[in-house]
Protein backbone atom coordinates (compact mmCIF):
# COMPACT_ATOMS: atom_id res chain seq x y z
CA UNK A 1 0.00 0.00 0.00
CA UNK A 2 1.55 3.19 -1.07
CA UNK A 3 1.14 6.72 0.98
CA UNK A 4 -1.27 8.22 -0.95
CA UNK A 5 -3.27 4.78 -0.72
CA UNK A 6 -3.26 4.88 3.19
CA UNK A 7 -3.92 8.44 2.97
CA UNK A 8 -6.89 8.33 0.99
CA UNK A 9 -8.22 4.88 2.71
CA UNK A 10 -7.63 3.74 6.12
CA UNK A 11 -6.49 7.56 7.22
CA UNK A 12 -9.40 9.83 6.14
CA UNK A 13 -11.38 6.72 7.30
CA UNK A 14 -10.29 6.71 10.62
CA UNK A 15 -10.23 10.41 11.11
CA UNK A 16 -13.64 11.53 9.90
CA UNK A 17 -14.55 8.42 12.33
CA UNK A 18 -12.86 10.27 15.18
CA UNK A 19 -14.38 13.19 14.26
CA UNK A 20 -17.95 11.99 14.24
CA UNK A 21 -17.29 10.13 17.50
CA UNK A 22 -15.90 13.11 19.31
CA UNK A 23 -18.05 15.42 18.04
CA UNK A 24 -21.10 13.60 18.76
CA UNK A 25 -19.31 12.18 22.60
CA UNK A 26 -18.51 16.32 23.52
CA UNK A 27 -21.98 17.58 22.08
CA UNK A 28 -24.20 14.91 23.96
CA UNK A 29 -22.23 15.12 27.15
CA UNK A 30 -22.41 18.88 27.32
CA UNK A 31 -26.14 18.69 26.04
CA UNK A 32 -27.38 16.00 28.92
CA UNK A 33 -25.77 17.71 31.25
CA UNK A 34 -28.35 19.29 33.96
CA UNK A 35 -29.40 22.64 32.95
CA UNK A 36 -28.11 25.00 36.07
CA UNK A 37 -31.45 26.83 37.18
CA UNK A 38 -31.74 30.05 37.42
CA UNK A 39 -33.99 31.05 40.90
CA UNK A 40 -33.48 34.46 40.33
CA UNK A 41 -36.57 36.79 38.92
CA UNK A 42 -36.07 37.89 35.47
CA UNK A 43 -35.91 41.85 34.27
CA UNK A 44 -39.48 42.82 33.42
CA UNK A 45 -38.04 43.36 29.81
CA UNK A 46 -35.87 40.55 29.60
CA UNK A 47 -36.33 38.40 26.92
CA UNK A 48 -37.14 34.43 26.66
CA UNK A 49 -33.87 32.05 26.85
CA UNK A 50 -34.14 31.60 23.18
CA UNK A 51 -33.91 34.87 21.93
CA UNK A 52 -31.06 36.08 24.63
CA UNK A 53 -29.19 32.75 23.61
CA UNK A 54 -29.80 33.77 20.26
CA UNK A 55 -28.91 37.50 20.64
CA UNK A 56 -25.48 36.15 22.55
CA UNK A 57 -24.58 34.17 19.93
CA UNK A 58 -24.99 37.02 17.50
CA UNK A 59 -23.42 40.07 19.45
CA UNK A 60 -19.91 38.49 20.10
CA UNK A 61 -19.56 38.06 16.62
CA UNK A 62 -18.48 41.79 16.57
CA UNK A 63 -16.45 43.12 20.03
CA UNK A 64 -17.99 46.18 22.28
CA UNK A 65 -17.29 49.54 21.57
CA UNK A 66 -15.17 49.53 24.72
CA UNK A 67 -12.92 46.91 23.77
CA UNK A 68 -12.54 47.70 20.07
CA UNK A 69 -9.00 49.28 20.25
CA UNK A 70 -7.48 46.59 22.44
CA UNK A 71 -8.99 44.11 20.15
CA UNK A 72 -9.18 44.84 16.64
CA UNK A 73 -6.31 43.59 15.38
CA UNK A 74 -7.19 39.87 16.73
CA UNK A 75 -10.55 40.34 15.64
CA UNK A 76 -9.89 41.42 11.56
CA UNK A 77 -7.13 38.56 11.85
CA UNK A 78 -9.46 36.34 12.93
CA UNK A 79 -12.16 37.18 10.48
CA UNK A 80 -9.47 36.90 7.76
CA UNK A 81 -8.46 33.20 8.64
CA UNK A 82 -11.88 32.21 9.49
CA UNK A 83 -13.16 33.68 6.48
CA UNK A 84 -9.95 31.70 4.43
CA UNK A 85 -9.86 28.31 5.37
CA UNK A 86 -13.72 28.54 4.96
CA UNK A 87 -13.20 29.59 1.47
CA UNK A 88 -9.90 27.30 0.67
CA UNK A 89 -12.25 24.60 2.22
CA UNK A 90 -15.32 25.03 0.52
CA UNK A 91 -14.37 26.73 -3.12
CA UNK A 92 -11.17 24.41 -4.31
CA UNK A 93 -12.48 21.91 -7.10
CA UNK A 94 -11.03 18.76 -5.59
CA UNK A 95 -12.30 19.43 -2.18
CA UNK A 96 -15.26 19.93 -3.35
CA UNK A 97 -15.46 16.62 -5.75
CA UNK A 98 -14.00 15.15 -2.57
CA UNK A 99 -17.15 16.24 -0.34
CA UNK A 100 -19.72 15.53 -3.16
CA UNK A 101 -18.28 12.12 -3.17
CA UNK A 102 -19.25 11.64 0.54
CA UNK A 103 -22.47 13.59 0.55
CA UNK A 104 -23.36 13.49 -2.71
CA UNK A 105 -23.84 17.32 -2.41
CA UNK A 106 -21.47 19.50 -4.27
CA UNK A 107 -21.42 23.42 -5.98
CA UNK A 108 -19.51 25.24 -8.31
CA UNK A 109 -15.91 26.06 -7.67
CA UNK A 110 -13.68 29.11 -7.23
CA UNK A 111 -11.44 29.84 -9.53
CA UNK A 112 -7.95 28.15 -8.27
CA UNK A 113 -5.23 31.23 -8.54
CA UNK A 114 -7.75 33.20 -6.85
CA UNK A 115 -7.94 30.22 -3.79
CA UNK A 116 -3.98 30.10 -3.98
CA UNK A 117 -4.46 33.35 -3.30
CA UNK A 118 -6.81 33.11 -0.03
CA UNK A 119 -4.69 30.42 1.01
CA UNK A 120 -1.67 31.97 0.98
CA UNK A 121 -2.97 34.72 2.66
CA UNK A 122 -4.64 33.02 5.09
CA UNK A 123 -1.30 31.38 6.09
CA UNK A 124 0.06 35.50 6.26
CA UNK A 125 -2.67 35.61 9.02
CA UNK A 126 -2.19 32.76 10.87
CA UNK A 127 1.13 33.85 11.32
CA UNK A 128 -0.02 37.42 12.46
CA UNK A 129 -2.02 35.65 14.57
CA UNK A 130 1.04 33.74 16.29
CA UNK A 131 2.92 36.92 16.57
CA UNK A 132 0.47 38.37 18.48
CA UNK A 133 0.15 35.44 20.57
CA UNK A 134 3.79 35.53 21.03
CA UNK A 135 4.54 38.97 21.49
CA UNK A 136 1.53 40.10 24.00
CA UNK A 137 2.80 39.60 27.18
CA UNK A 138 -1.25 38.49 28.58
CA UNK A 139 -1.64 36.42 25.28
CA UNK A 140 1.61 34.57 26.70
CA UNK A 141 0.99 33.86 30.05
CA UNK A 142 -2.77 32.20 29.20
CA UNK A 143 -1.31 29.98 26.43
CA UNK A 144 -0.96 26.57 27.02
CA UNK A 145 0.56 23.51 24.60
CA UNK A 146 -3.07 22.89 23.20
CA UNK A 147 -2.95 26.53 21.97
CA UNK A 148 0.37 25.98 20.09
CA UNK A 149 -0.10 22.85 18.89
CA UNK A 150 -3.55 23.94 17.14
CA UNK A 151 -1.72 26.48 15.55
CA UNK A 152 0.45 23.69 13.96
CA UNK A 153 -2.10 21.15 13.14
CA UNK A 154 -4.25 24.03 11.54
CA UNK A 155 -1.33 25.82 8.88
CA UNK A 156 0.15 22.56 8.24
CA UNK A 157 -2.80 21.81 6.20
CA UNK A 158 -3.04 24.86 4.19
CA UNK A 159 0.60 24.63 3.21
CA UNK A 160 0.56 21.51 2.49
CA UNK A 161 -2.09 22.42 0.05
CA UNK A 162 -0.92 24.97 -1.62
CA UNK A 163 2.15 22.60 -2.33
CA UNK A 164 -0.04 19.75 -3.30
CA UNK A 165 -2.52 21.69 -5.35
CA UNK A 166 0.82 23.88 -7.22
CA UNK A 167 2.70 20.86 -7.59
CA UNK A 168 5.52 22.33 -5.35
CA UNK A 169 8.52 20.51 -3.91
CA UNK A 170 7.61 17.03 -4.20
CA UNK A 171 5.80 14.19 -6.66
CA UNK A 172 1.96 15.33 -6.70
CA UNK A 173 1.16 11.53 -4.96
CA UNK A 174 3.37 12.58 -1.84
CA UNK A 175 2.03 15.74 -1.56
CA UNK A 176 -1.38 14.86 -2.33
CA UNK A 177 -0.98 11.76 0.40
CA UNK A 178 1.06 14.32 3.22
CA UNK A 179 -1.67 17.20 2.62
CA UNK A 180 -4.55 14.51 3.45
CA UNK A 181 -2.91 13.34 6.96
CA UNK A 182 -2.14 16.71 7.68
CA UNK A 183 -6.00 17.33 7.31
CA UNK A 184 -6.71 14.28 8.84
CA UNK A 185 -4.89 14.85 12.20
CA UNK A 186 -6.52 17.66 11.69
CA UNK A 187 -9.87 16.22 12.07
CA UNK A 188 -8.74 13.65 14.84
CA UNK A 189 -7.47 16.31 17.09
CA UNK A 190 -10.43 19.34 16.71
CA UNK A 191 -13.39 17.43 18.77
CA UNK A 192 -10.89 17.05 21.28
CA UNK A 193 -8.82 20.37 21.38
CA UNK A 194 -9.26 24.02 21.48
CA UNK A 195 -10.72 23.81 17.46
CA UNK A 196 -14.03 22.29 19.22
CA UNK A 197 -14.77 25.80 19.41
CA UNK A 198 -15.68 25.31 15.78
CA UNK A 199 -18.80 23.43 16.91
CA UNK A 200 -18.90 24.94 20.52
CA UNK A 201 -19.23 28.26 20.23
CA UNK A 202 -22.85 28.51 19.64
CA UNK A 203 -23.67 26.69 23.00
CA UNK A 204 -21.15 28.91 25.22
CA UNK A 205 -22.07 32.30 23.56
CA UNK A 206 -25.75 31.30 23.87
CA UNK A 207 -25.64 29.78 27.32
CA UNK A 208 -23.55 33.41 28.01
CA UNK A 209 -26.43 35.16 26.23
CA UNK A 210 -29.51 33.48 27.81
CA UNK A 211 -28.46 34.16 31.53
CA UNK A 212 -27.28 37.77 30.74
CA UNK A 213 -29.95 38.84 29.16
CA UNK A 214 -32.00 37.91 31.65
CA UNK A 215 -30.20 39.53 34.11
CA UNK A 216 -30.87 42.65 32.09
CA UNK A 217 -27.66 42.95 29.54
CA UNK A 218 -28.87 44.74 26.10
CA UNK A 219 -27.49 42.33 23.75
CA UNK B 1 17.69 -17.97 -34.05
CA UNK B 2 20.66 -15.50 -34.49
CA UNK B 3 22.65 -15.05 -37.45
CA UNK B 4 25.82 -13.34 -38.17
CA UNK B 5 24.67 -10.51 -40.07
CA UNK B 6 24.11 -7.03 -39.09
CA UNK B 7 21.10 -4.88 -38.34
CA UNK B 8 22.84 -2.37 -40.91
CA UNK B 9 23.31 -5.62 -43.57
CA UNK B 10 19.79 -6.59 -42.80
CA UNK B 11 18.22 -3.28 -43.86
CA UNK B 12 20.13 -2.51 -46.31
CA UNK B 13 19.03 -5.87 -48.00
CA UNK B 14 15.36 -4.56 -47.30
CA UNK B 15 15.69 -1.34 -49.04
CA UNK B 16 15.46 0.37 -46.39
CA UNK B 17 17.93 3.45 -46.83
CA UNK B 18 20.75 4.99 -44.80
CA UNK B 19 18.39 8.61 -44.33
CA UNK B 20 15.04 6.78 -43.29
CA UNK B 21 17.40 4.91 -40.92
CA UNK B 22 18.98 7.79 -39.72
CA UNK B 23 15.41 9.77 -39.30
CA UNK B 24 14.59 6.63 -37.07
CA UNK B 25 17.53 6.55 -34.98
CA UNK B 26 17.06 10.42 -34.48
CA UNK B 27 13.68 9.74 -33.49
CA UNK B 28 14.53 7.26 -31.24
CA UNK B 29 16.96 9.23 -29.69
CA UNK B 30 14.71 11.90 -29.04
CA UNK B 31 12.11 10.00 -27.47
CA UNK B 32 14.76 8.67 -24.68
CA UNK B 33 15.20 12.24 -24.42
CA UNK B 34 19.01 10.96 -25.07
CA UNK B 35 21.19 14.34 -26.26
CA UNK B 36 21.09 15.13 -30.14
CA UNK B 37 24.88 13.56 -30.16
CA UNK B 38 23.21 10.56 -28.96
CA UNK B 39 21.31 9.95 -32.45
CA UNK B 40 24.69 8.74 -34.71
CA UNK B 41 25.76 6.89 -31.72
CA UNK B 42 22.63 5.22 -31.70
CA UNK B 43 22.61 4.36 -35.52
CA UNK B 44 25.70 3.11 -35.36
CA UNK B 45 25.47 0.69 -32.38
CA UNK B 46 22.07 -0.10 -33.95
CA UNK B 47 23.78 -0.72 -37.50
CA UNK B 48 26.39 -2.87 -36.31
CA UNK B 49 23.93 -4.79 -33.54
CA UNK B 50 23.60 -8.61 -34.45
CA UNK B 51 20.43 -10.50 -33.64
CA UNK B 52 19.59 -10.76 -30.53
CA UNK B 53 18.27 -13.46 -28.96
CA UNK B 54 14.77 -13.33 -27.13
CA UNK B 55 12.84 -15.39 -25.28
CA UNK B 56 9.18 -13.81 -24.38
CA UNK B 57 7.58 -15.76 -21.19
CA UNK B 58 3.62 -15.40 -20.91
CA UNK B 59 2.33 -15.62 -17.25
CA UNK B 60 -0.91 -14.67 -15.98
CA UNK B 61 -2.01 -11.88 -18.87
CA UNK B 62 -4.45 -11.23 -21.63
CA UNK B 63 -2.02 -11.18 -24.43
CA UNK B 64 -3.23 -7.30 -24.97
CA UNK B 65 0.68 -6.24 -24.07
CA UNK B 66 1.32 -8.58 -27.53
CA UNK B 67 -1.51 -7.45 -29.46
CA UNK B 68 -0.30 -3.65 -28.87
CA UNK B 69 3.19 -3.91 -29.69
CA UNK B 70 2.60 -6.23 -32.74
CA UNK B 71 -0.34 -4.41 -34.37
CA UNK B 72 -0.51 -0.81 -32.97
CA UNK B 73 2.75 0.03 -35.96
CA UNK B 74 2.10 -2.78 -38.34
CA UNK B 75 4.12 -2.39 -40.70
CA UNK B 76 6.78 0.38 -39.92
CA UNK B 77 10.62 0.28 -39.11
CA UNK B 78 9.33 -0.50 -35.72
CA UNK B 79 8.55 -4.02 -36.53
CA UNK B 80 12.57 -4.09 -38.68
CA UNK B 81 13.29 -3.98 -34.81
CA UNK B 82 11.58 -6.87 -33.97
CA UNK B 83 12.49 -8.86 -37.44
CA UNK B 84 16.45 -7.84 -36.29
CA UNK B 85 15.69 -9.46 -32.37
CA UNK B 86 15.44 -13.58 -32.50
CA UNK B 87 12.18 -14.19 -30.95
CA UNK B 88 12.74 -17.83 -30.14
CA UNK B 89 9.97 -18.21 -27.76
CA UNK B 90 6.60 -16.47 -27.58
CA UNK B 91 3.07 -18.20 -26.73
CA UNK B 92 1.17 -16.07 -29.37
CA UNK B 93 3.65 -15.80 -32.20
CA UNK B 94 5.92 -19.19 -32.47
CA UNK B 95 4.79 -21.61 -35.00
CA UNK B 96 5.93 -24.59 -32.82
CA UNK B 97 3.83 -25.84 -30.34
CA UNK B 98 3.96 -28.81 -27.41
CA UNK B 99 7.95 -30.11 -26.64
CA UNK B 100 8.74 -28.72 -30.03
CA UNK B 101 8.37 -25.14 -28.49
CA UNK B 102 9.41 -26.03 -25.26
CA UNK B 103 12.92 -27.21 -26.68
CA UNK B 104 13.12 -24.10 -28.53
CA UNK B 105 13.37 -21.99 -25.48
CA UNK B 106 15.68 -24.63 -24.18
CA UNK B 107 18.26 -24.32 -27.07
CA UNK B 108 17.87 -20.95 -27.31
CA UNK B 109 18.87 -20.44 -23.70
CA UNK B 110 21.86 -23.25 -24.54
CA UNK B 111 22.87 -20.92 -27.25
CA UNK B 112 23.07 -17.95 -26.27
CA UNK B 113 23.93 -18.50 -22.71
CA UNK B 114 24.74 -15.17 -20.94
CA UNK B 115 23.67 -13.05 -23.67
CA UNK B 116 20.12 -13.45 -24.19
CA UNK B 117 17.00 -10.79 -22.95
CA UNK B 118 14.23 -12.76 -21.29
CA UNK B 119 11.24 -10.32 -21.40
CA UNK B 120 7.89 -11.58 -19.81
CA UNK B 121 4.12 -10.21 -19.40
CA UNK B 122 1.85 -11.29 -17.12
CA UNK B 123 2.37 -11.73 -13.42
CA UNK B 124 3.48 -14.73 -11.70
CA UNK B 125 0.85 -16.76 -9.28
CA UNK B 126 2.45 -18.55 -6.10
CA UNK B 127 -1.00 -19.17 -4.28
CA UNK B 128 -1.04 -23.33 -3.59
CA UNK B 129 2.18 -24.21 -5.42
CA UNK B 130 1.37 -22.00 -7.98
CA UNK B 131 -0.77 -24.60 -10.00
CA UNK B 132 -2.65 -21.72 -11.17
CA UNK B 133 -0.96 -20.83 -14.51
CA UNK B 134 1.28 -23.53 -15.75
CA UNK B 135 2.76 -24.23 -18.79
CA UNK B 136 4.10 -27.60 -20.13
CA UNK B 137 3.47 -28.91 -16.48
CA UNK B 138 5.85 -26.19 -15.06
CA UNK B 139 4.60 -23.96 -12.96
CA UNK B 140 5.49 -20.06 -14.31
CA UNK B 141 7.64 -19.35 -11.08
CA UNK B 142 9.69 -22.51 -12.09
CA UNK B 143 9.92 -21.63 -15.54
CA UNK B 144 10.77 -17.88 -14.62
CA UNK B 145 13.37 -19.36 -12.78
CA UNK B 146 14.99 -21.34 -15.32
CA UNK B 147 14.90 -19.14 -18.35
CA UNK B 148 16.43 -16.57 -16.38
CA UNK B 149 19.53 -17.88 -15.12
CA UNK B 150 21.72 -17.32 -17.30
CA UNK B 151 20.09 -14.07 -19.11
CA UNK B 152 21.82 -11.09 -19.54
CA UNK B 153 18.19 -8.84 -18.60
CA UNK B 154 15.26 -9.18 -17.63
CA UNK B 155 12.28 -7.04 -19.33
CA UNK B 156 8.98 -7.12 -17.43
CA UNK B 157 6.05 -5.90 -20.33
CA UNK B 158 2.97 -4.55 -19.14
CA UNK B 159 1.81 -3.26 -15.75
CA UNK B 160 0.59 -7.41 -14.89
CA UNK B 161 4.24 -8.26 -14.97
CA UNK B 162 5.67 -5.02 -13.84
CA UNK B 163 3.51 -4.50 -11.15
CA UNK B 164 1.08 -7.23 -10.27
CA UNK B 165 -1.43 -5.53 -12.61
CA UNK B 166 -5.45 -7.37 -12.91
CA UNK B 167 -4.45 -10.45 -11.02
CA UNK B 168 -2.35 -8.60 -7.92
CA UNK B 169 -5.70 -6.92 -7.90
CA UNK B 170 -7.47 -6.85 -4.10
CA UNK B 171 -8.62 -9.92 -3.63
CA UNK B 172 -5.57 -11.42 -5.19
CA UNK B 173 -6.93 -15.04 -5.41
CA UNK B 174 -3.91 -16.69 -6.67
CA UNK B 175 -1.34 -15.06 -4.62
CA UNK B 176 -0.17 -12.86 -8.28
CA UNK B 177 3.52 -11.24 -7.31
CA UNK B 178 5.22 -8.96 -9.78
CA UNK B 179 8.02 -10.08 -12.09
CA UNK B 180 10.55 -7.92 -9.87
CA UNK B 181 9.98 -10.16 -7.11
CA UNK B 182 11.48 -13.07 -8.14
CA UNK B 183 14.48 -12.08 -10.22
CA UNK B 184 16.99 -11.69 -7.73
CA UNK B 185 19.37 -9.42 -8.29
CA UNK B 186 19.24 -9.75 -12.66
CA UNK B 187 19.18 -6.29 -14.83
CA UNK B 188 15.11 -5.39 -14.60
CA UNK B 189 13.36 -3.07 -17.01
CA UNK B 190 10.21 -2.42 -16.00
CA UNK B 191 7.82 -1.25 -19.11
CA UNK B 192 4.39 -1.30 -17.95
CA UNK B 193 1.20 -0.08 -18.73
CA UNK B 194 -2.43 -1.77 -19.64
CA UNK B 195 -1.21 -2.37 -22.78
CA UNK B 196 2.63 -0.66 -22.32
CA UNK B 197 2.92 2.54 -25.50
CA UNK B 198 4.73 0.45 -28.17
CA UNK B 199 7.66 2.99 -28.80
CA UNK B 200 8.58 2.46 -25.10
CA UNK B 201 8.97 -1.59 -25.86
CA UNK B 202 10.82 -1.04 -29.32
CA UNK B 203 12.81 2.02 -27.51
CA UNK B 204 14.00 0.11 -24.26
CA UNK B 205 15.41 -2.68 -26.85
CA UNK B 206 16.93 -0.52 -29.28
CA UNK B 207 18.59 1.25 -26.12
CA UNK B 208 19.97 -2.80 -25.22
CA UNK B 209 20.80 -3.33 -29.06
CA UNK B 210 22.75 -0.11 -29.38
CA UNK B 211 24.74 0.64 -26.69
CA UNK B 212 24.75 -3.05 -24.75
CA UNK B 213 23.40 -1.89 -21.81
CA UNK B 214 19.48 -1.05 -20.27
CA UNK B 215 18.44 2.69 -20.24
CA UNK B 216 18.63 4.93 -17.21
CA UNK B 217 15.94 3.47 -15.08
CA UNK B 218 13.65 5.30 -12.40
CA UNK B 219 13.37 3.59 -8.62
CA UNK B 220 10.82 1.34 -9.75
CA UNK B 221 13.22 0.17 -12.78
CA UNK B 222 11.07 2.22 -15.80
CA UNK B 223 12.98 3.94 -18.20
CA UNK B 224 13.30 7.52 -17.39
CA UNK B 225 12.81 8.52 -20.96
CA UNK B 226 9.05 7.29 -20.78
CA UNK B 227 8.13 6.83 -17.31
CA UNK B 228 9.75 10.08 -16.09
CA UNK B 229 6.71 12.84 -15.94
CA UNK B 230 3.71 12.01 -15.41
CA UNK B 231 0.45 12.50 -17.82
CA UNK B 232 -0.37 15.62 -16.24
CA UNK B 233 2.89 17.65 -16.63
CA UNK B 234 2.47 17.03 -20.18
CA UNK B 235 -1.46 17.21 -20.22
CA UNK B 236 -2.62 19.95 -22.93
CA UNK B 237 -5.74 20.46 -20.66
CA UNK B 238 -3.36 21.23 -17.89
CA UNK B 239 -3.83 24.68 -18.55
CA UNK B 240 -7.21 24.15 -17.07
CA UNK B 241 -6.62 22.53 -14.05
CA UNK B 242 -4.35 25.60 -12.91
CA UNK B 243 -7.49 27.72 -13.36
CA UNK B 244 -9.56 25.61 -11.59
CA UNK B 245 -12.11 24.89 -15.13
CA UNK B 246 -13.29 21.05 -14.09
CA UNK B 247 -16.06 18.97 -16.36
CA UNK B 248 -18.10 18.04 -14.07
CA UNK B 249 -19.66 14.98 -16.49
CA UNK B 250 -19.11 13.49 -19.49
CA UNK B 251 -21.26 15.67 -21.81
CA UNK B 252 -21.39 19.27 -20.10
CA UNK B 253 -20.62 22.45 -21.14
CA UNK B 254 -16.88 22.07 -19.47
CA UNK B 255 -16.37 18.32 -21.53
CA UNK B 256 -17.28 19.69 -23.96
CA UNK B 257 -14.73 22.98 -23.85
CA UNK B 258 -12.12 20.16 -23.16
CA UNK B 259 -11.19 21.42 -19.44
CA UNK B 260 -9.64 19.66 -16.81
CA UNK B 261 -11.39 15.64 -15.90
CA UNK B 262 -9.26 15.59 -12.53
CA UNK B 263 -13.08 15.68 -11.17
CA UNK B 264 -14.25 12.77 -13.46
CA UNK B 265 -11.74 10.17 -12.03
CA UNK B 266 -8.68 11.47 -14.20
CA UNK B 267 -5.70 9.99 -12.51
CA UNK B 268 -3.20 11.74 -14.09
CA UNK B 269 -1.49 13.80 -11.84
CA UNK B 270 0.05 10.57 -10.35
CA UNK B 271 0.13 8.39 -13.66
CA UNK B 272 4.18 8.44 -14.81
CA UNK B 273 3.85 7.39 -18.86
CA UNK B 274 4.73 9.09 -22.29
CA UNK B 275 0.87 8.77 -23.98
CA UNK B 276 0.42 12.66 -23.41
CA UNK B 277 3.64 12.85 -25.64
CA UNK B 278 4.15 9.62 -27.89
CA UNK B 279 0.10 9.19 -27.69
CA UNK B 280 -1.26 6.00 -29.52
CA UNK B 281 -2.08 4.90 -32.71
CA UNK B 282 0.39 6.41 -34.67
CA UNK B 283 0.84 9.40 -32.41
CA UNK B 284 -3.43 9.95 -33.12
CA UNK B 285 -4.26 10.67 -29.57
CA UNK B 286 -4.26 9.41 -26.18
CA UNK B 287 -7.43 8.62 -23.72
CA UNK B 288 -7.74 11.73 -22.10
CA UNK B 289 -7.47 13.46 -25.99
CA UNK B 290 -10.44 11.74 -26.19
CA UNK B 291 -12.54 12.73 -23.46
CA UNK B 292 -11.83 10.17 -20.60
CA UNK B 293 -9.53 10.66 -18.23
CA UNK B 294 -6.43 8.41 -17.12
CA UNK B 295 -6.56 5.52 -15.48
CA UNK B 296 -2.83 5.18 -14.16
CA UNK B 297 -2.81 1.82 -16.00
CA UNK B 298 1.47 1.79 -15.91
CA UNK B 299 1.06 2.54 -11.98
CA UNK B 300 0.69 -0.40 -9.27
CA UNK B 301 -2.11 -0.95 -7.34
CA UNK B 302 -3.90 0.57 -10.23
CA UNK B 303 -6.84 -1.48 -10.22
CA UNK B 304 -7.45 -0.67 -6.52
CA UNK B 305 -7.84 3.24 -6.65
CA UNK B 306 -10.90 3.89 -5.35
CA UNK B 307 -12.52 3.70 -8.62
CA UNK B 308 -12.01 4.71 -11.88
CA UNK B 309 -14.34 7.55 -11.56
CA UNK B 310 -13.91 8.86 -8.29
CA UNK B 311 -11.29 11.96 -8.29
CA UNK B 312 -7.99 11.68 -6.66
CA UNK B 313 -8.98 13.93 -4.01
CA UNK B 314 -11.99 11.60 -3.01
CA UNK B 315 -12.14 8.97 -0.50
CA UNK B 316 -11.09 5.01 -1.09
CA UNK B 317 -12.80 2.83 1.51
CA UNK B 318 -16.63 2.66 1.71
CA UNK B 319 -17.05 4.12 4.73
CA UNK B 320 -20.96 5.01 5.32
CA UNK B 321 -21.46 2.59 7.76
CA UNK B 322 -18.56 3.01 9.49
CA UNK B 323 -18.84 6.59 9.95
CA UNK B 324 -22.56 6.31 11.40
CA UNK B 325 -21.42 3.97 14.08
CA UNK B 326 -18.49 5.99 14.95
CA UNK B 327 -21.66 9.02 15.68
CA UNK B 328 -23.72 6.81 17.26
CA UNK B 329 -21.07 5.27 19.48
CA UNK B 330 -19.79 9.18 20.56
CA UNK B 331 -23.41 9.88 21.19
CA UNK B 332 -23.99 6.54 23.49
CA UNK B 333 -20.84 7.50 24.90
CA UNK B 334 -21.55 11.24 25.62
CA UNK B 335 -24.68 10.07 27.01
CA UNK B 336 -23.08 7.65 29.30
CA UNK B 337 -20.67 10.62 30.63
CA UNK B 338 -23.57 13.00 31.12
CA UNK B 339 -25.92 10.25 33.06
CA UNK B 340 -22.42 9.80 35.07
CA UNK B 341 -22.14 13.33 35.75
CA UNK B 342 -25.86 13.76 36.97
CA UNK B 343 -25.42 10.60 39.16
CA UNK B 344 -22.32 12.36 41.18
CA UNK B 345 -24.25 15.16 41.31
CA UNK B 346 -27.70 13.70 42.73
CA UNK B 347 -24.94 11.81 45.12
CA UNK B 348 -23.19 15.38 46.26
CA UNK B 349 -26.59 17.15 46.74
CA UNK B 350 -27.99 13.67 49.06
CA UNK B 351 -24.52 13.97 51.07
CA UNK B 352 -25.26 17.92 51.38
CA UNK B 353 -28.90 17.54 52.47
CA UNK B 354 -27.64 14.88 55.02
CA UNK B 355 -25.05 16.84 56.64
CA UNK B 356 -27.44 19.84 56.74
CA UNK B 357 -30.50 17.53 58.56
CA UNK B 358 -26.87 16.23 60.93
CA UNK B 359 -26.13 19.81 61.46
CA UNK B 360 -29.56 21.17 62.91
Amino acid sequence: MSLLEFARGPALEFSIAVLLFGTAWRLVGILLLRWRIDKSEPRPDAPTKAVGALRGVARHFWPHRAFWSATAFQTLNSYVFHIGLAVVVLGFGPHIAFIRHLTGFGWPNLPTPLITFIAILTVGSLFAALTKRLTSPVLRLISTTDDYLTWVITIVPLVTGIAAAGHIGARYETLLAIHILSVAVFLIWLPFSKLAHAFLFVFSRGLTGARLTRRGAKF
Amino acid sequence: MTNSRTLGQQLQQKGISKRAFLKYSAYLASIMALPPSAGSALASGLANARRQAVIWLSFQECTGCTESLTRSYSPTLEDLIFDFISLDYHHTLQAASGEAAENARRQSMQENKGNYIVVVDGSVPTKDGGVYSMIAGQTNADMLRETIEDAAAVIAVGTCAAFGGLPFANPNPTGAVPISELVGDKPLVNIPGCPPIPEAMSGTLAHLLAFGKIPVLDDRHRPKAFYGETIHDRCYRRPFYEKGLFAKSFDDEGARKGWCLYELGCKGPIAYNACATLKWNGGTSYPIQSGHGCFACASPNFWDQGGFYNPLSSATNDMARNLVGAAVTGAAVGAGAAFLARRRQDRQLAASQNKAEDTS
